[in-house]
């Protein structure tokens, strides 16, 4: 077994190899000095747009990169400049970011948090990205955000609506515009309560995995609050297909709503099998049965088809606002594209000029001057009127959407109407709820 | 050397020189340039390179010797990573204590997964080590949330105890994972022309312990206890017949090459402090079956290139989005660019699936051996040109 064969010659030979491999690391000590991760030293900025391309939310992910794009093109001084005309700071002008061309790489996320990861690591190692933006999924949300903390870039959250990627996960160097459950729950309970009255009885199903249990919290807390009894709640797993049997015991129950804490095919699919199953003509407790479905986005009411009249729902955003920054939006993407954006493009977009904005207000690309200029930084012309990007957990507050499925669409875009805008004093919550610890920012380096 | 004789010694030495020499070998193309797209010496994926070549490697004991395909090897994967980020949360963001328990976490439960499944042999037992691991991929995503924290993954907090070396840095942040005051994530770069090489001590320390397994692994495949593994491979009933137990033998191969994942799962999150569940389901566990025969099972290298080769696949090919293409192509007449962009198109970006397919399915047809099986025929081609072969060494055969 132990058979030693030295010789001179192959002594020699390995102890160079070997030699040679270990002092490699040492004997280089040319780093480079910067003052943060990736500064730019061309003429041109890069960007990480880090969307789902395969997977669940691959449609959202499609969306997400074409408003990138866009926004790339008006801030590269193409295009009729969308939102950057309407938007109330004037900083940027077309002519880049700080004069420097923006230019941009995208990645696959996959909506895995490990791929995610890999896909903006490369970005910020092997393309020089200054700043990673995207996603369609709390999970991933979270753990790009971690990996951006750690590497000292900041990271724009995508569509992201759990209330963790600004709670309990929260990083100094991410930033979210998007909501989150608790203000879909705080939106939705009073809408809810006018129409449905306050002695209604829900049953919950909901995602089995955290956006599924915020949500669930948020909605529960507020419905009760006003006088709903929760029934039950159950558990669905995230690659249920068939939601027949969860269906099934509802109306055993005694329940009288149907809260669905689902998200696209999740709740495309879970919202077909309750209305295959006739809930909705079903009258219990002397009460018509009804559905809620917590988030709402275009691209579901779209896979759901006529399922989805009369649904309620909350949204970011969605492209019917009569707002200036929305129309000046929908009018350069519909240009561009051909259909209005979806909230996901929305949100991706604003995030993407914010950034830009940012930058060019603290003069540096340095991710703690730009923490320091959104913190507390007050806008409008977005699309969803004034708008606070609250220092002490980098969430943005704003107006939320509450929406009905329409009973008459007028084409396939237009199936979602805005019932109500809350406004935001009532979904604003006290920062430190939710626990977990900002930091300090990180510039690397 | 080290007890190897000179055909092994020579292969490790020449796995040692490519590890070294990666950052090199790896970033062939000047920075700036248009293939500058496809080098892959930047950090995170050379230490991926090494980490799925760990994975593998412990994968081809039990696959290349004893033929038992365990469709369920991520979950071992998982827990190392489970239990390296605990390590990190709890006591320190010093590596050595987070390996150490992530291979005896994952030797225990290979040891519990192996005792259940391998008491049945071929589907059956790919089918039971598939079904425990897609059964620890939904506790983890869910139920056990509070340990595994769900589809958000593991990660570390600024409130984690970390009792010997205290919850926050200097600065503020959560600290990196290091080895006694080394971070793995520091990087040097060296500048030469237009060329630009990156020495990352994470990554070399993943090499180095990639080197030390590959060297166990060597000795494993060529000590008597290699030689009784591939007699279960070779022929079990006979084996059984002759009065001996298997059992031992193969639930010893398990547990080691369940540790060898929970090796590379600790390495991971060493590299990268978080652990999600996602590294646990089912397409992981397939993704090392098919590094493994991409490779060439029951090679010594074969692993290590396949492991390399897809995980280049998917982090280089996957990149390439319709606009390089056009760039590529921008030479040529608009029509034809246009043709030309349409017929690759299908086969980058996200389409990278389809081109490994592709490449797996013509490597197993015609090369059943793998890559390594390749590069043997391609060695003979100039062998036999240059002289006559001597006579092959009369070697000893396990009975078929």
């Amino acid at each position: 077994m132990s058979k030693t064969n030295l010789t001179r010659r192959g002594l020699l030979r390995s102890g160079a190899v070997a030699g040679a491999g270990v002092a490699l690391p040492t004997i280089f000590t040319g780093s480079s000095v910067a003052a943060f991760t990736n500064e730019p030293t061309g003429s041109t900025v890069t960007l990480g747009f880090n969307v789902p391309q395969t997977g669940p939310y691959a449609d959202e992910g499609a969306d997400e990169l074409r408003a990138y794009e866009l926004a790339v093109e008006h801030l590269n001084g193409g295009g009729d400049g969308g939102m950057m005309n309407t938007f109330s700071s004037k900083a940027l002008n077309g002519s880049g970011i700080l004069g420097k061309k923006v230019q941009y790489v995208t990645g696959d996320t996959q909506t895995k948090s490990d791929a995610a990861r890999a896909s903006a690591k490369s970005m910020i190692e092997k393309d020089g990205a200054v700043m990673i933006t995207g996603g369609s999924s709390s999970g991933v949300a979270v753990a790009v955000q971690a990996l951006c903390q750690e590497a000292g870039v900041i990271f724009m959250a995508g569509l992201t609506h759990s209330n963790d990627t600004t709670g309990k996960d929260k990083r100094a160097n991410g930033f979210r515009h998007f909501f989150n459950s608790y203000m879909s729950g705080a939106a939705l309970a009073p809408i809810l309560a006018k129409n449905y009255g306050t002695d209604r009885k829900a049953y919950h199903l909901t995602a089995d995995y955290n956006w599924g249990y915020t949500t669930e919290e948020a909605i529960r807390n507020s419905t009760e609050a006003m006088g709903w009894e929760t029934v039950a709640a159950v558990k669905t797993p995230l690659t249920q297909t068939d939601f027949s049997s969860y269906i099934a015991p509802v109306l055993q129950s005694g329940a009288d709503v149907l809260v669905l804490n689902h998200y696209g095919g999740n709740m495309v699919n879970s919202l077909t099998n309750a209305v295959q199953f006739g809930l909705r003509e079903k009258v219990v407790n002397g009460k018509n049965f009804e559905i809620v479905v917590p988030l709402y986005s275009r691209l579901m009411a779209k896979g759901a088809g006529a399922n989805v009249k009369g649904i309620y729902g909350s949204t970011n955003w969605h492209w019917s606002l009569q707002d200036e920054g929305t129309k000046a939006f929908v009018k350069s993407f519909g240009t561009k594209y051909g259909f209005p954006p979806s909230q996901a493009a929305h949100t991706c977009y604003a995030q993407a000029l914010l950034y830009a904005d940012a930058v060019q207000r603290a003069g540096s690309f340095n991710p703690c001057a730009v923490a320091e200029a959104l913190e507390g930084f007050e806008f409008d012309g977005m699309g969803n009127g004034k708008t606070l990007y609250r220092a002490e957990d980098h969430q943005c507050f704003k107006d939320v959407l509450v929406v009905r499925g329409k009973e008459n669409p007028t084409s396939e875009f237009d199936l979602l109407e805005i019932v109500e805008i809350t406004p935001v004093e009532q979904v604003t919550y006290d920062a430190s709820i939710f626990g977990g610890q900002l930091g300090t920012c990180n510039p690397g380096a | 050397m080290f007890g190897l004789d000179k055909k092994d010694t020579m292969l490790l030495l020449l796995v040692a020189a490519l590890t070294a020499l990666a950052p090199f070998l790896l970033n062939p193309f000047p920075e700036g340039s248009a293939m500058a797209q496809f080098n892959a010496g930047y950090p995170d994926l050379m230490q991926r390179f090494v980490i799925f070549g760990i994975f593998a490697i412990g994968f081809n004991i039990l696959f290349g010797l004893t033929g038992y395909l365990s469709f369920g090897h991520a979950a071992f994967l998982g827990v190392g990573s489970y239990a390296a980020v605990w390590m990190f949360k709890l006591l320190s963001m010093n590596v050595l204590p987070a390996i150490v328990l992530a291979v005896v976490m994952s030797g225990i439960f290979a040891l519990l997964i192996g005792y259940v499944s391998l008491r049945r042999s071929g589907i059956y037992f790919s089918i039971l080590t598939l079904a425990f691991a897609q059964m620890m991929f939904a506790l983890a995503y869910s139920v056990l949330t509070p340990i595994t924290g769900g589809e958000t993954g593991l990660q570390l907090a600024l409130d984690d105890p970390r009792i010997l070396d205290g919850a926050v840095a200097a600065n503020g942040n959560i600290p990196v994972p290091g080895l006694f005051g080394m971070e793995m994530r520091d990087s040097v770069q060296l500048e030469l022309g237009a060329w630009v090489f990156t020495f990352n001590f994470g990554y070399y320390f993943s090499a180095l312990v990639m080197l030390i397994s590959f060297y166990i692994a060597i000795r494993i495949f060529r000590s008597p206890f290699g030689m009784m593994l591939r007699a279960i491979k070779a022929n079990q009933q006979r084996l059984n017949y002759t009065g001996l137990n298997t059992r031992p033998y193969t639930l010893a191969a398990f547990v080691i090459s369940g540790m060898y994942a929970g090796l590379a799962g600790a390495l991971m999150a060493s590299m990268d402090p978080l652990a999600g569940a996602e590294r646990m389901f089912w397409t992981a566990s397939g993704e090392v079956v098919l590094m493994t025969i991409l490779g060439g099972v029951g090679t010594l290298i074969g692993p290590i290139l396949g492991a390399g080769a897809i995980k280049y696949m998917e982090n280089i090919i996957s990149k390439i989005n319709s606009d390089i293409l056009h760039s590529w192509f921008a030479f040529l007449p608009d029509g034809l660019e246009d043709l030309l962009v349409t017929l690759v198109y299908p086969f980058i970006g996200k389409g990278w699936h389809l081109t490994l397919g592709i490449i797996f399915m013509l490597v197993v047809i015609f090369l059943p051996g793998g890559l390594v099986e390749g590069g043997q025929r391609i060695a003979r081609l100039f062998k036999s040109k240059k002289t006559d072969r001597s006579a092959p060494k009369p070697q000893i055969e396990p009975g078929e």
